[in-house]
């Protein structure tokens, strides 16, 4: 979340779209409820199917699954026909009147620069024009043809209410509804907010979907304010604790980004990666970047990194350039009998990766599998799963027992960015150790292996710095945490200011490149004083700004921000833009209210003032963003496998950016007669992701006892199909047997003229509790991805659904 | 909470059905899971049972106006003031409360169903394997430690409250106010005023299982006054018990619940 789940009380408009947000953030709900109380907050639910999150909202929007480009496409267009957009916020802090390369093209559905061989594109063409000082040439009236602005009208002229309509099934009376009374946030004293989760990421079109919405609270002035923002709600897996510390494969700790193997130099690995701008009033934040990756190093080879051997740069692990490693790649690898082994901790892949079939005869090609878990699961009993004879699987299986959650001492992060700390409960039982301690364990095994016998890459494995067991020889948490935050690696002198080797880091402003410093999470750093406190632990409750920021509780990244851009709260002379929300205030030789996203004097001051999205190279946020994978503006296309055989917006039917895979169990049926069905997947409250942790929890399986599928009144008539009676739902790719459940609650679409029914079923079942369940709703889905972040399309492709 | 005539409050317009009060209260009571089938529902178990005390109660519904609605309703003991099943228990198991709530003295219990059949909400629930009648105490033993009942406790959104009955209907009827249209107070003009309270988004005869006005059987009084204090001499209570099961409902069929498993 740029802000946290308090703040949505403070917001005046809350468009849920992309979640279901009652049904999945239970708790958190209550703030979004606060809001009605508190503001009289309108509640608008955009989603394809009536939830419980629609039932407590002031009104629900149906619409198609895979189609929120075009919903949000039409929402940019009312904004700037109607001119709803805060326009002193749009010329300060967006590139809106930036210059585009007069070479940029956009034509029936492709963008400049593209290579239908590599299915990439080459961005070139996607970059600004600059004046002889090399800053960004700008045209704040925002008329030159050329500007982010007419460019970005021009785009979303096309998408009219008609065309918007046709596409996702929404009325155009509802489109209006939603677009004025979400555009009337547009203006100094009201603020908008956006909550998303899984419904937007889960498409080929993911972080565009959300690039959609940012574009549009840009145009709103709703970045940087209290009850604004962006708010991915994110789970109890601790999904923001995750990615945080990099569990995507591009990724370093704190966002940093793997090298990849052209990058053969440390010096070439931070020139490719550290942004820059001749603009003297853009803080360029990341111009730090240096600081925070020699420290990384530092973190990782401890004293073996040093200057003489790019501290141990050439050491670390690299990409192949070009290439990606996400979950699909790894199962599509290991189905093509090219990946040996698979750790799979804390996972069910075998019932949430896309595609189960595939996925579980790749586990068949397996040398051998780990998993580590606290039940076992339909992954690590793969081998005597329906259909599967265990004398024919070779593959080695271990089950490790690992600890649960209340078993261990740690973090975990929830979506606003607080890090808080939490205690262990109780030992785990018998044999069960945390995940940390299993690793610690295999890597000093490793270790051991490679003293002795050496190895490819040795120094990469004997070189870390490991010494993070107690004396007990168990994993020091406390003592991992502080590597993360950070620490002096010699003694330092900084502004008279006295520092000695070994002494906490207490902010990444004193990151260096020098190899002075070691951070294993720049983002984290801060996250204990300079006096040892882990701030982590911090439950103050007092709440001086009456926002509900509450600065004592726990610690957020970055430096205790609680609302991040906060500065763009204020006008270019640091006055807030909503006194009655006042978030940040310039009072003449400081901020004071929130952490200030950097100390600097607001951007009049043409000397010494920054702009307010450090973050950006520009120093502003982006309605052209080139750093997508299929272009700087959001366009809409259809899912890999959708109901249309053309897209209405253009010749491009799909994402043209996104890879294909291509083997044997990879089969798509789009506009399919013996398809018919949108379907989506999704989760229920009384389960927790597979299922694989709840199902065994007898009073939530009471609740939520087997699978079932979704259906409108109307295809349930025309198939003959009564409630509570058993079916099949099947795909190009598979099926499964559940329970019909027809309903109100899902409605027969318009698209193009025709009647398309959407049907959706819970991903939260296996075949190895209960017995009579139901198996994975992913026997269904497709194997592809977003084109930037290969988040899988759970949520949209085709089914039919027959009776048994 | 001490010694308050007390009212729990359910709004069931901030409901969202998280069902946690569901659980919570299984746990806290320690009631075993059935083991449940989809039956086209989210609403499960089905019905309330001897070892589901409270329930939500899912209903698709389209207003006059033809605009859909989910509704969503927390079913379980009322806590009458003037309670039918207090009335004809003839073995003293539920009683009173100084909540003015109705508790259950289990050991007390001898499977009669008098109750059953006497509840105006259809409450209460046999076990044929123990023999003894099951429904919500309103967590009787965290309401004389002062907390909130399991269910109170585990509510996210507010829809659940538990205070002194004066500060809850005032509560109520604020709410109700506020929501205008068909939003009503249920539970406060009927059976002496129940204990539990309801905010109703919808008038009270849209709501699967939630009678329109609920009334304590007429045979009840009669019997109540006539027959009652001998029925706690010995066996005569299960006698007595089947007598007024008879009066009352004529030989109709007492649904047992479902057993618990798992």
């Amino acid at each position: 979340m740029t802000n946290h789940y308090i703040d949505l009380k403070n917001s005046d408009v809350i468009l849920i779209m992309g979640s279901n947000a009652a049904e999945h953030h239970p708790i958190a709900f209550k703030w979004i409820l606060r809001a009605k109380e508190l503001n009289g907050a309108r509640l608008i639910h955009v989603d394809p199917r009536y939830t419980r999150t629609s039932a407590r909202c002031d009104y629900h929007v149906p619409l198609r699954s895979g189609t929120d480009i075009a919903f949000l496409g039409g929402m940019i267009n009312y904004i700037i026909n109607n001119e709803k957009y805060f326009r002193d916020y749009v010329v300060n802090y967006t590139n809106a009147a930036f210059l585009v390369n007069p070479d940029f093209r956009f034509d029936n559905g492709l963008f400049s620069g593209y290579d239908a061989g590599k299915r990439k594109y080459n961005k070139d063409t996607w970059t600004f024009q600059k004046d002889a000082g090399g800053a960004p040439l700008k045209d704040p009236t925002l008329t030159d043809p050329n500007c982010v602005f007419q460019l970005l009208k021009k785009h979303y002229a096309r998408y009219t209410l008609d065309k918007v309509s046709s596409i996702t099934g929404v009325s155009k009376e509802n489109l209006t509804r939603v677009y004025a009374e979400y555009s009337a946030t547009g203006v100094a004293d009201k603020a908008g907010t956006e909550c998303y989760a899984l419904g937007w990421t889960h498409h080929t079109v993911g972080v565009q979907n959300i690039r959609s919405m940012a574009i549009i609270q840009l145009l709103l002035g709703n970045m940087g304010i209290a009850g604004g923002g962006i708010n991915a709600l994110r789970g109890e897996p601790n999904v923001q604790g995750s990615t945080d510390h990099c569990i995507l494969y591009g990724n370093l700790p704190g966002y940093l980004k793997m090298p990849t193997a052209s990058s053969t130099t440390l010096q070439k690995y931070l020139d490719k990666c550290t942004p820059k701008s001749n603009d003297p009033q853009s803080a360029n934040y990341y111009c730090n970047y240096p600081n925070f990756y020699v420290s990384w190093l530092k973190a990782l080879y401890g004293d073996a990194a040093t200057p003489e051997n790019e501290f141990g740069y050439q050491w670390s692990p690299k990409l192949d350039d070009g290439k990606a490693y996400s979950q699909l790649h790894l199962f599509d690898k290991m189905y093509e009998g090219k990946i040996k082994g698979l750790f799979a901790y804390a996972t069910d892949p075998a019932v949430s990766s896309p595609n189960s079939n595939k996925t579980r005869k790749a586990l068949e090609k397996l040398d051998f599998l780990v998993c580590a878990n606290i039940f076992d699961n339909e992954t690590s009993s793969f081998w005597f799963g329906p259909g599967v004879d265990p004398k024919g699987v070779k593959t080695e299986v271990f089950l490790l027992p690992a600890a649960a959650t209340m078993e261990k001492e740690g973090s975990q992060s929830n979506s606003g960015r607080w890090v808080q700390w939490k205690y262990k409960a109780v030992n785990p039982p018998d044999d069960a150790i945390s995940c940390g301690d299993i690793q610690i364990r295999l890597l000093d095994a490793l270790r051991a292996l490679y003293a002795e016998e050496g190895g490819p890459n040795a120094e990469s494995i004997l070189n870390l710095k490991w010494d993070y067991k107690d004396r007990d020889g168990n994993m020091d948490v406390p003592k991992v945490a502080q590597q993360i935050n950070g620490h002096w690696t010699a003694d330092v002198d900084i502004n008279g200011k006295q520092y000695r080797r070994g002494d906490i880091v207490p902010t990444f402003a004193l990151l260096k490149s020098d190899g002075t410093t070691a951070c294993g999470n720049w983002i984290m750093s801060g996250s204990f004083g300079a006096d040892g406190e882990n701030k982590m632990k911090r439950r103050g409750k007092d709440d001086p700004t009456g926002l509900g920021l509450f600065p004592n509780w726990s610690f957020a990244w970055p430096v205790n921000r609680r609302v991040i851009y906060n500065r763009a709260s204020c006008d270019i002379h640091g006055k807030p833009y909503n006194p009655k929300r006042k978030l940040l205030e310039w009072t003449g030789d400081r901020w004071v209210g929130d952490v200030p996203d950097g100390p600097w004097p607001p951007m009049a001051d043409k000397e010494k003032g920054k702009y307010p999205f450090i973050m950006k190279a520009d120093g502003v946020g982006s309605l052209f963003g080139p750093g997508m994978a299929e272009g700087p503006f959001p366009e809409h296309y259809e899912p890999l496998e959708g109901p249309l055989d053309k897209n209405p917006m253009s010749d491009q039917l799909n994402n043209p950016a996104i890879e294909i895979f291509a083997c044997d169990l990879d089969q798509v049926a789009n506009a399919s007669e013996e398809y018919p069905h949108v379907c989506t997947t999704y989760s229920c409250t009384e389960h927790w992701c597979t299922g694989a942790l709840t199902r065994w929890q007898a009073w939530l399986l009471e609740m939520q006892p087997e699978l079932y599928v979704e259906i409108g009144e109307a295809l349930a008539k025309e198939k003959g199909i009564r409630n509570g009676e058993k079916v099949k739902v099947s795909s190009m790719r598979g099926a499964v047997k559940c329970v019909a459940m027809v309903t109100k609650r899902f409605v027969p679409f318009t698209i193009e003229g025709k009647t398309v029914h959407q049907v959706g079923m819970p991903f939260n079942y296996g075949w190895l509790h209960p017995e009579d369940g139901g198996d994975s709703a992913n026997f269904l889905t497709t194997t592809v991805g977003d084109a930037n972040v290969f988040c899988p399309e759970y949520k949209a492709f085709m089914v039919n659904v027959s009776k048994v | 909470m001490r010694n308050l005539d007390i009212v729990k409050l359910i709004d069931t317009t901030k409901c969202t059905a998280c069902r946690g009060c569901q659980v919570a209260c299984k746990q806290w009571n320690e009631q075993q899971a059935t083991r449940t089938h989809n039956w086209g529902s989210y609403q499960n178990p089905p019905d309330l049972q001897s070892n589901t005390w409270t329930l939500i109660r899912f209903q698709e519904y389209v207003d006059s106006e033809g605009e859909f609605k989910w509704l969503f309703r927390k079913d379980g003991c009322m806590h009458c003031t003037d309670a039918a099943c207090v009335r004809v228990c003839p073995s003293g198991a539920l009683y009173h409360t100084e909540f003015g709530t109705v508790g259950v003295h289990r050991e007390l219990c001898i499977g009669c169903k008098a109750c059953v059949t006497a509840c105006p909400f259809d409450t209460p629930r046999h076990d044929p394997k123990t023999d003894k009648c099951y429904k919500c105490d309103l967590c009787y033993t965290r309401l004389l430690s002062d907390q909130k009942p399991a269910c109170v406790l585990s509510c996210p959104t507010g829809a659940l409250s538990i205070g002194d009955r004066e500060s809850m209907l005032k509560k109520a009827y604020t709410r109700v106010a506020e929501l205008g249209g068909d939003a009503n107070v249920y539970g406060d003009k009927f059976v002496g005023g129940t204990h539990v309270v309801y905010v109703l988004g919808e008038k009270p005869a849209v709501y699967d299982a939630l009678p329109e006005n609920p009334k304590m059987p007429t045979t009840i009084l009669w019997w109540k006054n006539l027959f009652k204090p001998l029925t706690l001499i010995g066996m005569g209570g299960v006698a007595g018990a089947a007598a007024l099961h008879y009066l009352t409902k004529g030989p109709q069929e007492v649904h047992d619940s479902q057993e618990g498993g798992e």
